[in-house]
């Protein structure tokens, strides 16, 4: 055992620093207080005190950082969007992830693998080609590519399908990309703790004190902190944080599943989606397979899995790569998906003053990582919505302006 | 698997329903406020609870409605689509007044 490991294993002092500092008690009031420690608060915290200065800043989780969906997707960066605004906010998050490492001084195994959105229909393919087109316009590299460009690009995959859903084409976008989650939150948590924002893990808001349409403070499990800003990025717990302010959104929760295989060789290098058959398949550095489907179909606010689910995907996986009957199913787990109903997110200001929301993430939260916390932190820091995320308001629904964006769901929930 | 209870079919596996989302009354289009009319048309109640809710045996073709706790995903009790117009108790009352309905059941 080298000295050095032993001498830390037996001091009592912990010479080495921690990852993030930990807090005993929480301070009577701060500038901004971020409810949710995900991967989308963290950032929004670190962004605060790194780009705008604002540092006296409490990050309140209920659980422990990143145990919610930043933990629990299927790790896929892309920005192969349908409509102009989503194509936007997404490339610019594509193009934080990719020197994000560097900014963190941490290895997130951001690996980039090309994503093939698989074409089994003439509409499919008809809509692959309209979200190449606005992908290029804004110079994103995606192509509408046929099926002999398939099957180059993965030699193993069953062109026909089992039979029943033959590949036509498919949208393929060269910088889809696969990162390691978990190290997302820990980047950002520990750059914003560095920074002097404080990390309240297992502190849950019980109610949040607005005055005359102003927020003025949280009431938590810990004690009542006061402030004149709130950001709640919370995912599937958004309702809840709502009811406690009076805010009603189209906000609904249901479960999204995923599972793992066991780590086999390595044999799929590329990212593949089927929106017919309801598969997200990529294969990590480890080997294993990560694979995701579309929604529960019923609204239900816990995180149990089921057999259903794996039965399904299981069988869609063994359409596209037959060989795979041996491989065995590792884990499997859910998460608290808070969809909307033109599947964008809802960002910015609210009707309450002082209240922040970023929400409405569902099943595509995760590539959006870097770039929600960058324009939520210029949104809560100037009071006013960062252009890029404008087509996301929270008053769109009742304007009647959606910003259609189920084309680009990964799969057709 | 999950059984639901059909107040037409009796207990059959909840994959053979489709979820037709939460029951709620529709303000008149022709008087109410364009802020009440996109209310009704976006805005949910996405917090957990117990909730009356659209379902329908696909193979039948039978609408119906649920009371369930979307919490712990369990079916308190379920009722013939025409007790909608004739009123439904309030949902968080209902668990005790229906309980021990004979078309109740739970999803287990």
């Amino acid at each position: 055992m080298p000295y050095r490991l032993l001498r830390f294993g037996l001091s009592h002092k912990h010479p080495e620093p921690r990852m993030f500092t930990r807090h005993d008690s929480l301070r009577a009031g701060y500038d901004v207080v971020i409810i949710g420690a995900g991967g989308h608060g963290l950032a929004a915290a670190y962004y605060l005190a790194r780009d705008h200065g604002i540092r006296n800043v409490a990050v309140l989780e209920k659980g422990y950082i990143g145990g919610g969906n930043t933990g629990r997707n299927t790790t896929i960066i892309r920005s192969n969007y349908l409509t102009p605004e989503g194509v936007r906010f997404y490339d610019e998050s594509v193009r934080l992830w990719q020197d994000l490492g560097t900014d963190f001084d941490l290895n997130l195994f951001y690996s980039t693998r090309g994503h093939y959105t698989l074409a089994h229909t003439d509409s499919a393919m008809r809509t692959m080609r309209w979200r190449a087109e606005v992908n290029k316009h804004y110079g994103v590299r995606s192509e509408a590519v046929d099926a002999a460009f398939v099957k180059r690009g993965i030699p193993n995959i069953d062109m026909s399908c089992g039979g029943h859903a033959p590949i036509l084409g498919a949208l393929f976008h060269e910088p889809g990309a696969i990162a390691r989650h978990d190290a997302v939150a820990w980047g950002y948590g520990r750059g914003a703790d560095r920074r002097g924002v404080e990390i309240h893990q297992q502190t849950e808001v019980t109610g949040i004190r607005v005055q005359g349409g102003r927020v003025v403070g949280v009431d938590t499990t810990r004690g009542s902190i006061a402030t004149s800003k709130v950001l709640c990025a919370v995912a599937g717990f958004t309702p809840r944080i709502l009811d406690m302010v009076g805010l009603r959104t189209p906000i609904y929760v249901h479960p999204l599943q995923a599972m793992v295989s066991e780590p086999v060789k390595p044999w799929l290098d590329p990212i593949i989606v089927s929106g017919s058959l309801h598969v997200y398949v990529s294969q990590t550095a480890r080997g294993e397979l990560v694979m995701g489907a579309s929604l529960d179909p019923y609204e239900v606010q816990t995180t149990r899995p089921t057999l259903d689910f794996v039965e399904s995907l299981a069988s869609h996986m063994l359409d596209m790569f037959p060989f795979l009957g041996e491989v065995k199913v590792n884990r499997q787990w859910a998460g608290l998906a808070d969809m909307t109903p033109d599947f964008a997110p809802i960002m910015g200001t609210t009707p309450v003053e002082g209240f922040y929301l970023d929400a409405g993430w569902g099943t595509w939260g995760f590539k959006a990582t870097p770039v929600s916390g960058k324009t939520m932190s210029h949104t809560v820091a100037t009071g006013r919505n960062h252009p890029l995320i404008e087509g996301f308001a929270f008053d769109r629904f009742a304007r009647y302006r959606l910003t259609g964006e189920k084309g680009a769901a990964s799969v057709g929930h | 698997m999950k059984i639901l209870v059909c107040p037409l079919n009796g207990p059959r596996p909840v994959s053979e329903f489709a979820y037709g989302g939460e029951v709620r009354r529709s303000p008149d289009p022709d008087t109410c406020s364009d802020e009440e009319w996109s209310d009704y048309v976006f805005n949910r109640s996405g917090s957990p609870g117990a909730k009356y809710e659209w379902w329908c045996h696909i193979a039948s073709g039978f609408w119906f409605v649920v009371l369930r706790d979307t919490l712990r995903d369990a079916v308190i009790a379920t009722f013939a689509a025409d007790a909608v117009r004739r009123g439904l108790p309030p949902a968080g009352t209902a668990e005790s007044a229906h309980a021990a309905s004979p078309t109740s059941g739970k999803a287990s």
